[in-house]
């Protein structure tokens, strides 16, 4: 479960990337990509599922944080965005209809250039930059996420940080992460790699954090964490949000 | 540059145009596109075709913003009494006062005109008829389907509502469960001397149904019911081809005296039953709803019931979708849409296909046995409580739009 490969190094060649720059030949690797990224079936697909469940914690926290009438289709209007480790564009395409100026960034060149051949085709102005969050000048942002990202980072610290530097004032933040439970690795690495829901290698268990040590980091940071939300799954209900915080949860955080 | 839009509904029928509609009210853009001409759908005499609207169905209506202009047109169902033939023993499903009718029974002119305004009045409808679709295409970003005028429309979601036959549906590969009753319905408005008194009427042959449904009298004062007449598919073509008179003839020898003298109000057509069923009604970019996704007996007036539900699940589905800013055509979107609905409607077309293979079979043992089951379930509170809800529409797990 993976939205980034972000790892901490420094002078990592940075720079927009629009589908219109790429050139034809290179184009058309990344279309490959980002067809399998966007495939629902294919090596993403617990992404694909995990999307209608964080989407639906978001939702609740900009309406939240911001007072949004629950029904407005844009209540991002107006506002900007950043998603650290955004993959193929699975959380930026949605951030963009929901009306965010929205800017993503992934380590990765390639995912990057996938993401930005996605948006292209499906129409969207979004901003994808490769690189690390931490060495790049992008400014402040209203709402930043980083979903699936901290737990394949080895410098934690220096992350939040680099994350709490991107937002604005009164803006908004919301991470999600795997818990480091017994749970966890029986269930993320165990079978769901093991039968290759997920694709194998993806998690290390000990580099997974709990919602106490995030609480820590982002206090250090000078913001205030929310009540997480764990993200359970049941044979029945799929993915959910749901108060069992073992498997994998997400929370909302802000500056003091 | 072309007009993209949500949806690019393939079938603009009863259940395509609810669609339209109660996705508009949710601000949901769409592409409606029918073969036949409007005009001649709603033409005086075009069918004797008609309809039992469910208590959760005439919800749906109410959210569209139907209800004043049907409200005068619906004929409420106080109760339905079942005979198997004209025997002794008759069930009947009669609600106490306080739970409400069973449903009402709507001409389907008067359904499809009350549509028809409303969708020429909905500015987010874009409706294209009478038009046939030349080809349909699914692709990775949306939707697209070019007319036999050379107009290409495209969206984001395409919706097959073409009724049984659906190409949207064959061409998507669906492998369908279906099998023929090797019976048709025939089909007429019904003049008769006595009051109906709100009943519907479903008296069982061996050959099939032959249903009573009760309609509001005439303009000047005449009893008025719905006839659905099943026969075997042999004897069709004999009674198509008997003269009014004939045909009144017979069908009084299948009623007697119950309504009293008979005469037929408007032309008879006829149609084939079949009983169909895909467990898949979802594919990339596509949804079906409605009968392109099960057919069924219309034994129990629960088609287009079924198929409304399609319609508000769909709906409220698409509209978490636009509040979460997914892509319509998004998988997990349309997996939820397709779960939701998969257990209902086998669970109703089940129920409708027993009910039919029961009455169906011939011989007095046959018939004793029914009876015998008939006063069970006469004496069974429960159970007559659960076809009751059955036949409201209002058990299992209702969409929003479907609720009080």
């Amino acid at each position: 479960m993976s939205d980034a490969t972000t790892q901490p190094r420094s002078n990592t060649s940075a720079g927009t990337i629009s589908g219109a720059t790429i050139r034809a030949d290179e184009a058309a690797h990344f279309g490959k990509l980002a067809k399998d990224w966007w495939d629902p079936k294919g090596s993403s697909a617990m992404l694909h599922r995990l999307n209608p469940v964080r989407l639906q914690f978001l939702r609740e926290a900009i309406d939240l944080h911001w007072a949004c009438d629950i029904e407005a289709r844009r209540p991002l209007a107006g506002k900007s965005a950043l998603d650290v480790g955004c993959g193929a564009g699975l959380l930026c395409e949605p951030l963009a209809r929901l009306g965010a100026d929205v800017t993503g960034v992934d380590a990765a060149p390639e995912n990057a250039a996938a993401a930005a051949v996605h948006a292209e085709g499906a129409g969207f102005d979004i901003r994808y930059i490769a690189g690390e969050v931490g060495a790049l000048d992008l400014g402040t942002f209203d709402l930043v996420t980083a979903m699936e990202v901290i737990e394949h980072v080895a410098d934690k610290r220096a992350f939040v940080a680099a994350l709490a530097a991107r937002l604005a004032p009164g803006g908004l933040m919301v991470l999600s992460t795997p818990n480091r439970t017994p749970q966890s690795r029986l269930l993320m690495i165990g079978a769901a790699e093991g039968v290759g829901l997920i694709p194998r290698g993806t998690h290390h268990w000990d580099d997974f954090i709990t919602p106490e040590e995030l609480d820590a980091l982002l206090d250090e940071a000078g913001l205030d964490m929310g009540e997480p939300r764990g993200i359970g799954f049941s044979p029945a209900k799929g993915l959910h949000l749901s108060d069992n915080l073992a498997l994998n949860y997400i929370v909302t955080a802000r500056a003091r | 540059m072309t007009d993209k839009r949500d949806l690019l509904i393939l079938g603009g029928g009863l259940v395509g145009m609810t669609l339209a509609l109660a996705a508009a009210k949710k601000g949901l853009s769409s592409h409606l596109v029918d073969r036949a001409d409007p005009a001649s759908l709603t033409a005086d005499g075009f069918d004797g075709r008609a309809s039992a609207i469910s208590t959760a169905s005439w919800r749906l209506f109410r959210h569209v913003g139907l209800e004043e202009t049907l409200e005068p047109h619906g004929c409420d169902i106080a109760a339905i009494a079942v005979l198997d033939q004209m025997k002794r023993g008759r069930l009947d499903f009669r609600p106490e006062p306080h739970e409400g009718t069973l449903g009402r029974m709507f001409a389907n002119r008067q359904l499809r005109l009350a549509l028809h305004e409303a969708a020429k009045k909905e500015p987010l409808i874009s409706w294209h008829a009478p038009v046939e679709v030349l080809s349909r295409d699914r692709s990775e970003f949306g939707v697209s389907a070019t007319l036999g005028d050379g107009t290409v429309l495209e969206a984001a979601l395409m919706i097959g509502a073409e009724g049984r036959g659906s190409p949207s549906r064959e061409e998507a590969g669906f492998k369908m469960a279906s099998w023929d009753y090797s019976h048709r319905a025939m089909i007429t408005g019904l003049d008769h001397s006595k009051s109906h008194e709100n009943i519907a009427w479903e008296i069982f042959y061996p050959d099939g149904p032959f249903a009573l449904l009760p309609m509001l009298d005439g303009p000047d004062g005449q009893h008025r019911s719905a006839l659905v007449w099943t026969v075997d598919e042999k004897d069709a073509a004999g009674v198509l081809k008997l003269s009014d008179r004939a045909f009144l003839a017979e069908v009084h020898k299948r009623m007697g005296d119950l309504l009293g003298e008979l005469t037929l109000n408007s032309s008879r057509s006829s149609y084939p039953l079949s009983f169909q069923h895909t467990a898949k009604i979802v594919e990339h970019r596509l949804a079906l709803v409605g009968d392109s996704a099960h057919g069924m007996h219309p034994i129990a007036g629960q088609g287009l019931n079924l198929g409304l539900r399609d319609v508000g699940a769909l709906v409220e589905v698409l509209d978490e979708a636009l509040r979460l800013g997914l892509d319509l055509g998004d998988a997990q979107v349309l997996a939820k849409y397709e779960k939701w609905r998969a257990l209902d409607s086998l669970m109703v077309m089940g129920a409708t296909d027993s009910l039919t293979r029961i009455f169906g079979i011939p011989g007095k043992t046959a018939s004793a046995v029914r009876r015998l089951g008939m006063a069970g379930i006469q004496r069974t509170s429960w159970l007559k409580a659960f076809f009751m809800n059955e036949a409201r529409g209002v058990s299992g797990d209702l969409p929003e739009l479907l609720k009080a």
